[in-house]
């Protein structure tokens, strides 16, 4: 990067069922939070960029970039306002957006945010909206929605390399386990694996506990040169690599249907940029969208070799206090799923934990990894954030 | 003595679906079912039955063995969402029936599952204006659910009748309080055959938030609590939600269970809280306290504090005791019966 990039604010809104908050309701609570954080006064942004999914579908709003800029009252400032689309890695790529115009140094603050609300639809519409992340023509048209898509992993991976239906329910159970002390997870309660095994199927193997669910919710994070970010918090958290890869949009095309190489490529970019490798990290926000999603990402993001993440999570060596904690927030399982969301909150919760003011604290926590997945893996975004300025 | 419930009865058909049976049909895993909503079988309408036959059955019953004449009664409210004629009362062909025609006043009724203790409003404020000496209000149902839809698993038949009056009473109405909004949770359009819903939208913003409001804010006028009631009957579309809202309120499953009828017959729509009620006046004695409140999606509840009064013994009528004789049906008789299917 030209220059290096700090984050010095993050705010978000809890993610959940809300019925009685719009969508501009939730991304203007989030944005605010995360400019009171920074310290941040309006008419110092000079640039936003906004996650979004599918507000087209969800509440029938296109143009939401110039949304958001008007209801965080900045149109009159007129700051240029961008919307960032890939699927539920909108997030990630709008933070990924936003670094790369401060390290370019056309923008010194820059806001990404995240938002969905897609509590306004049935179950049919919200799947159907959900399915345009797959290949509608050569997977959705044929049955392939993005939970038989993630199942069609499962299967082969469990099939390949022994992985069990309780090491899926494990992943549930972390996950509710780490959220029960996030104040804005949508999910606080722990759950039991024999619990998981009991809700009905989705797509088998997976069950309605392997799924993330569908959540109202936004997230917003400030960044600001690295040089500088001392002149607006005592602890700033620094970017130490910003990558992103993409796949083939349809499973039966990729090279290996239980490895998203879309992560391991940006994940390899990232650790490459950042000098950083998997044993340094202390901790992941990983996509976990369905339960099989975590497995796979601990292996594409180096934490265990390909075949055995299964039986790492099982272990404990992915929970909070074991060798590479992941989704210490309850990850997008217990946190919710507010897809466009979804990477900002990543980077919001990787932000606390190096701050050391997370719910669910990881014990000394120096580095982290986020790593926000696009569908079924055409599109991955990975950061590697720290707490201390590398160069 | 304030005015309130003269007399009362109850009418469920005696036709049953398991909920197996409607699983097995549409590939549904029934145990997960029966453990979401706690139903374990629901009531069906034999083929000739209607909200009109229900309602007269009820009426009928309520009627029984009472000094209350057909010429007594000044108003009569039916309410459903399931009328069979969309103009053309179902309330007069009740009067007709029961020979309350033709002095009196008629209206059918709408609010969802709810109707039928609007018309118990209506029906105690011309009562206790001294406009009329008693009034009957009825709620009743043959409700539909698309095949398919999770509705199917619950949407049943029955109706319950009340004697509203002065005189004779045996369930003193306290008080009554009603909390509503425009809550778009559950609706049918005209010339539509079955309704549609807001799946999870039908929990929080509205059964939970207007049982909730209508209770705490009669609880309130009263300055009553909750382990000041024997009873306790609430809306029941399912065998969850009242037993959840029993719950939040501060009510147990002691003062609940006695009215709580959804497990075994389904939701009779605006049958349900009322022939909850009536299971529970079966049960009360002369000086119990029963706290009740109904829902109706669109939405709103009404809220009621009722004090039994001596009589109530004479007034029984043993509606869990018909619950003894059912049939039960398969898929294929109950689509027959609710006119799903149907003979070229």
């Amino acid at each position: 990067m030209l220059r290096d990039v700090a984050i010095v604010g993050v705010g978000q809104t809890a993610f959940g069922e809300h019925w009685d908050r719009s969508f501009r309701d939730l991304f203007v609570t989030a944005g605010v939070r995360a400019l009171e954080d920074a310290g941040v006064g309006g008419d110092e942004i000079d640039a936003m960029y906004g996650g979004n999914m599918s507000a087209g579908q969800f509440i029938n709003q296109e143009h939401v970039a110039a949304l958001i800029a008007d209801y965080a009252g900045l149109a009159s400032e007129r700051v240029p306002a961008t919307r960032v689309e890939a699927a539920d890695a909108s997030g990630g790529l709008a933070f990924r957006q936003s670094v790369l115009d401060v390290a370019s140094g056309a923008s010194d603050v820059v806001v990404a945010s995240g938002v969905e609300k897609m509590t306004d639809l049935g179950s049919d519409e919200t799947n159907d909206a959900l399915a345009g992340s797959a290949d509608r023509e050569w997977e959705v048209f044929g049955g392939g929605n993005v939970a038989a898509l993630y199942a069609l992993m499962a299967r082969t991976h469990m099939d390949r390399y022994g992985t069990t239906r309780r090491e899926l329910s494990q992943v549930a159970v972390k996950n509710h386990e780490n959220a029960a002390k996030n104040e804005y997870a949508q999910y606080q309660n722990e759950i039991s694996a024999e619990l998981v095994e009991s809700t009905p199927y989705v797509s088998e193997p997976l069950r309605a506990f392997d799924c993330s669910p569908a959540s109202d919710g936004a997230a917003a994070v400030v960044v600001v040169p690295a040089e500088e970010a001392t002149e607006y918090v005592e602890d700033p958290v620094y970017v130490e690599a910003t990558e992103q890869a993409s796949d083939s949009l349809t499973v039966h095309d990729r090279r290996d249907v239980t490895t998203l190489d879309a992560t391991k490529k940006a994940a390899e970019r990232a650790y490459d940029e950042s000098g950083v490798t998997p044993g340094d990290v202390d901790l992941a926000e990983i996509h976990d969208s369905y339960t099989v999603a975590e497995i796979l990402a601990v292996e594409d993001l180096g934490f265990t070799e390909k075949g055995n993440g299964g039986e790492f999570v099982a272990e404990g060596r992915a929970s909070v206090d074991g060798e590479t904690p992941t989704n210490p927030s309850g990850g997008l399982k217990a946190c919710g799923h507010p897809l466009g969301a979804t990477g900002v909150r990543q980077i919001a919760d990787a932000t606390r934990q190096l701050r050391g003011e997370a719910g669910t604290q990881v014990e000394d926590a120096s580095v982290a990894v986020t790593q926000n997945v696009g569908g079924t893996g055409g599109t991955a975004v990975v950061n590697v954030l720290s707490d201390r300025r590398s160069s | 003595m304030g005015a309130g419930i003269v007399s009362y009865g109850g009418y469920v058909p005696r036709y049953r679906i398991r909920t197996e049976d409607i699983a097995r049909v549409w590939g549904d895993d029934a145990d997960a079912i029966k453990g979401g909503l706690r139903v374990e079988s629901k009531s069906v309408p034999d083929e000739d039955e209607d909200t009109a036959t229900i309602s007269v059955e009820a009426a009928r019953r309520a009627l029984e063995g009472t000094s209350v004449g057909g010429d007594d009664i000044g108003a009569i409210y039916v309410g459903s969402e399931s009328h069979p004629y969309a103009v053309k009362p179902t309330a007069t062909i009740v009067g007709a029936a029961v020979g309350a025609t033709p002095l009196m006043t008629a209206a059918d009724m709408e609010f969802a599952c709810k109707a039928g203790t609007a018309g118990m409003q209506a029906a105690l404020g011309l009562v206790e204006s001294g406009r009329i000496d008693n009034g009957m209000a009825i709620g009743a149902d043959v409700s539909q659910g698309a095949p398919g839809d999770a509705l199917e698993y619950s949407a049943a038949a029955g109706g319950a009748a009340f004697v509203i009056g002065d005189e004779n009473v045996v369930a003193e109405v306290e008080d009554t309080v009603s909390y509503t909004s425009d809550t778009p949770d559950f609706w049918r359009r005209e010339g539509e055959r079955y309704p549609q819903h807001g799946e999870r939208f039908t929990g929080k913003p509205a059964y939970f938030k207007h049982t909730e409001g209508a209770s705490n804010e009669l609880l309130e006028r009263l300055d009553a609590e909750p382990e000041d009631y024997d009873h306790a009957v609430f809306h029941q579309p399912n065998g969850k939600f009242p037993a959840r809202v029993a719950g939040s309120l501060g009510f147990d499953e002691e003062q609940y269970e006695t009215g709580l009828l959804s497990p075994e017959i389904g939701n009779t729509y605006s049958g349900a809280s009322l022939l909850g009620l009536v299971a529970t006046l079966d049960e009360a004695d002369a000086g119990d306290r029963i706290f009740f409140a109904s829902f109706g999606s669109g939405a709103g509840s009404d809220a009621f504090s009722l004090l039994v009064r001596d009589g109530i013994e004479e007034r029984r009528t043993g509606l869990r005791e018909t619950f003894e004789d059912v049939e039960y049906v398969d898929y294929a008789q109950y689509a027959k019966h609710k006119g799903k299917i149907q003979e070229e």
